[in-house]
């Protein structure tokens, strides 16, 4: 993959936002790759965990957006518990998630839900995919 | 004695299995979980947000409403209840600040001040109860049985809040030999089932399942245990969909270690709502005598 850094994206708003969201250092990050060897979701990713990462201590938030690894992410922490530099990846995706939501962009159009999905799913599968998918 | 226990939504709904079949096993071994008055949504999923206090706010004031039955402990049997509750105590208690906040906005009549311990009925039955005397209480034991214990995320991440390892965790299967079981270890014991991504991504949850699943059956596994409601659907409803795409296979049963708990200690079946079950695991429990009146 081809990509074009700058100090402009480097020291942009964008990297201070993700690090004040998520509490993480992101240039902790040495791109071991730890993240993606155990994510379980990365079959159906286009871009891996440790890319994702990389963007954003670059501050290449376009490219991120573009990718759907935040909206594939289950936020089941194995990404966190293992990473050897302690950077607790799924916070990080936390916030590169919020940053869209809070422009109160959905990634799921609950009135489209069909009756009988609603009627078969657990709460706790509802209330926990509307607060990590819409505003 | 008796225990404070925070039900949550799914276990009044979907998985009334889970909790009748609780409530009655821990009766049975002399402790009454009494379930928390004007409890509300625990939030399902913590926010790992620095700057969202706001969703702190609904495990806290539950952990409020036990300080004022007067006690000092609460007990979750949904993973997910469990994490939330546990996560949202360790941020108040480890930061001061946040927890003024939350209590200067909730306006409660006491305050919280992180002097409730929050605990997951595995815990209990492993810390207050011990494998040696549940041994000693089994009336059936689960002979024959072979049950892969399964995690998933919730009970053991992140490390903080972990009821056991959180890559090699051991509880559910010690309580399952306990039980008489022939428990199967299998290698996606803690990987994630896709969780809520079965709102906008159920493809990829049944790649998920259809690999736990597999998984499972190659160690010759009869049936899967846990204790996260969401695994529980995850991995129940998505089946129907997999024996269509994957002719060979015929269904796993899968339980709430609620279940195999009650069943094991003698009492009637019926308490188990086995009928609930997403694959029926009767005929499995039959085929192993599993299921006296």
């Amino acid at each position: 993959m081809r990509i074009e850094i700058s100090t402009e994206t480097l020291y942009s708003d964008f990297v201070k936002k993700v690090e004040a969201i998520s509490e993480q250092t992101l240039i902790s990050c040495y791109q071991c790759g730890k993240c993606s060897a155990g994510c379980p979701m990365c079959f159906a990713m286009d871009l891996l965990p440790s890319q994702i990462i990389r963007l954003a201590q670059l501050g290449l938030e376009d490219d991120i957006a573009k990718a759907n690894t935040i909206w594939i992410c289950a936020s089941c922490i194995t990404c966190s518990v293992r990473c050897p530099k302690g950077v607790d990846l799924a916070r990080v995706m936390e916030a590169l998630r919020l940053i869209t939501s809070r422009k109160n962009i959905d990634q799921v159009q609950i009135p489209e839900i069909p009756k009988e999905t609603i009627a078969q799913l657990p709460q706790v599968a509802m209330v926990g995919g509307f607060r990590k998918l819409t505003a | 004695m008796s225990l404070s226990y925070y039900p949550g939504c799914t276990l009044k709904t979907k998985a009334k299995n889970a909790e009748d079949s609780a409530i009655a096993a821990m009766a049975a071994l002399g402790i009454e979980l009494v379930e928390l008055p004007r409890w509300n949504c625990c939030g399902t999923v913590y926010s790992f947000a620095g700057d969202e206090e706001l969703h702190q706010l609904a495990p806290v004031r539950n952990l409020i409403r036990v300080k004022e039955t007067g006690g000092d402990r609460v007990a979750t049997i949904c993973s997910f209840c469990y994490n939330t509750l546990k996560r949202a105590n360790l941020l108040v208690t480890s930061n001061p600040e946040k927890m003024h906040t939350i209590n200067t906005f909730m306006e409660e009549e006491i305050d919280y001040e992180g002097d409730v311990e929050v605990v997951h009925l595995l815990e209990v039955l492993r810390d207050d109860i011990g494998w040696e005397t549940i041994a000693e209480k089994v009336q059936v034991p689960l002979t024959g049985l072979k049950v892969a214990p399964y995690y998933g995320c919730t009970l053991l991440r992140p490390q903080e809040i972990a009821i056991d390892d959180v890559e090699r965790p051991t509880i559910m299967h010690d309580l399952l030999k306990a039980l008489g079981a022939d428990v199967v270890d299998f290698p996606y014991a803690t990987e994630c089932c896709g969780s809520y991504q079965i709102i906008s991504n159920p493809d990829y949850v049944s790649q998920r399942v259809w690999d736990i699943l597999s998984s499972a059956m190659r160690r010759k596994a009869d049936a899967i245990v846990l204790s996260c409601p969401l695994c529980d659907a995850n991995l129940g409803q998505t089946q129907k969909e997999l024996m269509q795409t994957h002719s060979e296979f015929k269904g796993i049963p899968i339980l709430y270690f609620t279940q195999l708990l009650a069943l094991a200690l003698g009492l009637d079946p019926e308490i188990c709502r086995l009928e609930l079950n997403y694959v029926d695991p009767r005929p499995l429990l039959e085929s192993k005598e599993l299921l006296r009146q």
